[in-house]
């Protein structure tokens, strides 16, 4: 039982870590709270599912096209939607909210309330330490961790990454220094939004499509978001892992609840936080800041 | 000049009030509100079923009441019910009183459709409802009837006999199971969404199985939403479990299917599982469902001489299979038959009338009972087992099932991979 729960946590925690990580990346630089980041990561999984099913489009065109795609209406709805409020944040949050909202509306209006699919990218299982896993959740797994590596890189290694950390630690210096903050804030808004289109990329053969898919992993990103303190990619991190082996240790040691893993991960989350109000790792992303 | 402005004005305002006071229908006709989600396919269902018959009753000059003939219109009555309940409230206080139906047809969840039955109950509108399962819906025709009278269900059959069925269906897989791979005491995984229509099933499911002495390994009841079950399939295959019980009406029953599959779990899958009702289950789980066994109202054998026909123009018109809200078919029938015998639209003359129903219909001998439910059982409607056999939902059951086998209906196969697994 203990490699079944290490195995499916890591993979589970690998893609709650993607979508966690983009959503903390445009909080921690920009200050958006972007809720329809979920919504996106959807987006990305229906534009896959129409390149496929209706374009007749191979999914190794359709995904990174998609993907592309999803990041250009993230830059576009920065400008139209969150630039000239941007410094209300909740009104910012709210925006987000009906923009999210709309995609859900739009999605439900052009395929219906129907549960949709899409095959996977490579069929069959392997069979680690006796545990089935299917090749495509290993794939979901590496390309996790490869895009978590790529935004690693990104941020530490790269001059755009230096920018984007200045910013991260204060907008108005960093303004002062020559950076020109509203488009470090475009940029980010367009990378955050290409993760989570990279993430509905990498769920799509293994999830159902249906417009309502992107409140779950939602309030799961949240939830991690806020346990490793917000804005701190280091605790999203490390929340996503917390959160995804709560849920499957739920699975296995409690199977009559197991509709409660979503709500004991969240239990655990205000665990957290009644002890560190900050989150795990909210004091040393104040330091970063 | 001025006085001629007046007179345009006066003129625009009469026509609009006019406009709106009359109905762009006009004349004399039978108002059927088709009441569902229509957003999605439990709605389309609703819709679809009832369009087919509206569509062929209105091409033979409309239904006979009296000395004239009336068309049917159909008013579509998006419940929004998946979302929001009080959007299912508004919906049918819009139908009653906004366009005045004279007859209402569809409903899905149960919890909306105790709401819609006490609106249309309050306003003396005949609803048959086409998609709720509880029993208490046509109990409550028999603790009141002066109220609940106008209240009839065509489909599904009640979940008391939904569960008769799916141990049937689970008896069945068994002596297979049992004969086949010659294993002596068959070991069962429950697993059932975590809904209130699930819990009695679970309950039986535990006290019964032992009596008919299979083991029960285990329970897991996901969310009905839940997006992944790998978890699940790795703890039911470490229980040993060959047989898994399911009780999906959500999307969860997709994820479910298309995992178990692709990860070839040695567990033949048997039960309830909507999804796996319908033509797109094939394409949702990428050909994953393969071997799934569930529930079902239709399928294309000869149920009785109108299942095929239904089943074909049903899919030439709509491009799929009907799924059990479909029943709005027969429903509209129903109703055109009693207002012709009738002669009337008058709730409580056609309320006896509807009483005496004995219709061949697509699912079977539609009868109803004195709670006004559809009758279950040999002879009547049985609902049917399908099986996904290579792309196509086949039906398995009744197979010489108290002497009833519908023409058309195959074998059940047990999944290769569950075969190769215990004929190691």
């Amino acid at each position: 039982m203990i490699q079944n729960i290490i195995i499916n946590g890591l993979i589970n925690g690998s893609i709650y870590a993607l979508l966690a990580i983009g959503f903390s990346l445009v909080f921690g630089v920009a200050r958006i709270v972007n809720i329809a980041h979920t919504a996106f990561y959807m987006l990305a999984a229906y534009f896959i599912y129409v390149g496929c099913h209706h374009l007749g489009m191979s999914p190794y065109v359709a995904m990174p096209l998609s993907i592309i795609l999803v990041g250009l209406l993230g830059v576009l709805s920065y400008k139209l939607f969150i630039n000239p409020i941007r410094e209300h944040e909740a009104a910012v949050l709210i925006a987000t909210i009906a923009l999210a909202m709309v995609i859900q509306e739009a999605l439900l209006i052009s395929f219906g309330g129907h549960y949709l699919g899409v095959p996977p990218l490579v069929s069959g299982y392997a069979t680690i330490v006796g545990v089935k896993v299917t090749y495509q959740h290993l794939l979901a797994f590496g390309v996790a961790v490869l895009a978590l590596i790529g935004t690693w890189t990104l941020l530490m290694k790269t001059r755009l990454g230096l920018a984007l950390r200045a910013t991260a630690q204060d907008r108005e210096v960093a303004n002062l220094m020559g950076m020109n903050e509203a488009r470090v804030a475009m940029l980010t808004m367009g990378i955050s939004v290409m993760l989570a289109g990279l993430g509905g990329a990498i769920v799509v053969p293994l999830f159902v499509l249906d417009p309502h898919m992107w409140m779950h992993p939602l309030i799961m990103m949240l939830a991690i978001v806020v346990l490793g303190g917000l804005g701190s990619i280091k605790g999203s991190f490390v929340g996503a892992y917390i959160l995804a082996f709560a849920e499957v240790l739920v699975v296995f040691l409690l199977p009559m609840g197991a509709y409660l893993k979503g709500s004991v991960a969240l239990s655990i989350m205000i665990l957290v936080l009644l002890i560190r109000p900050e989150g795990l790792f909210g004091v040393a992303f104040e330091e970063e800041r | 000049m001025k006085k001629n402005h007046f007179g345009r004005a006066l003129c625009l305002t009469v026509f609009l009030v006019a406009a709106m006071a009359f109905p762009a229908w006009g004349g004399e006709v039978i108002k059927i509100g088709v009441i569902g989600p229509m957003q999605f396919t439990q709605g389309e269902g609703h819709w679809n079923g009832a369009t087919l018959a509206a569509e062929e009753i209105n091409a033979k000059g409309g239904v006979q009441v009296g000395d004239k003939k009336l068309p049917i219109v159909l008013i579509k009555v998006d419940s929004n019910e998946f979302v929001s309940l009080p959007d299912a409230t508004n919906a049918v206080e819009l139908a009653t009183s906004r366009y005045k139906v004279n007859f209402l047809v569809g409903g899905f969840r149960t919890e909306a459709v105790f709401v819609m039955q006490d609106v249309a109950m309050d306003n003396k509108t005949i609803f048959i409802g086409c998609g709720a399962a509880h029993p208490k819906l046509c109990g409550r025709v028999k603790a009141d009837y002066d109220r609940y009278k106008y209240w009839f269900r065509v489909t599904p059959i009640n979940s008391r006999y939904l569960v008769k069925v799916d141990f049937i269906l689970l008896g069945m897989v068994a002596k297979i199971m049992a004969t086949e791979l010659k294993i002596p005491k068959l070991k069962v995984a429950i697993v059932a969404e975590k809904a209130v229509w699930c819990d009695p099933i679970v309950g039986i499911a535990q006290k019964n199985l032992p009596k008919m002495g299979m083991e029960v390994v285990g329970v897991w009841r996901p969310s009905p939403v839940a997006t992944d079950v790998t978890a699940e399939l790795s703890a039911i295959q470490s229980s040993g479990a060959h047989i898994i019980f399911t009780s999906f009406s959500s999307s969860v029953g997709i994820t479910f299917a298309k995992q178990w599959g692709e990860l070839k779990i040695p567990a033949a899958a048997v039960g309830i599982n909507v999804e796996a009702q319908k033509d797109g289950f094939w394409a949702a789980t990428g050909g994953k469902g393969n071997y799934t066994l569930t529930i079902n109202t239709y399928a294309r054998v000869k149920i009785t001489d109108k299942t095929i026909d239904f089943f074909d123009t049903y899919r030439k018109k709509f491009k799929e299979a009907p799924n059990y809200t479909a029943g709005t078919y027969d429903a509209v029938m129903i109703l055109a038959d009693a207002i012709t015998k009738a002669g009337s639209l008058d709730p409580d003359k056609l309320v006896p009338v509807i009483e005496k129903t004995d219709r061949t219909g697509a699912p079977g001998r539609m009868v109803f009972d004195q709670t006004h439910d559809i009758t279950w059982g040999p002879g009547y409607v049985t609902g049917v087992g399908t099986q996904w056999q290579n792309g196509k939902n086949m039906c398995v059951w009744p197979l010489n099932w108290n002497t009833i086998t519908y023409e058309g209906a195959v074998p059940y196969q047990l999944p290769p991979w569950v075969v190769s697994h215990y004929k190691k």
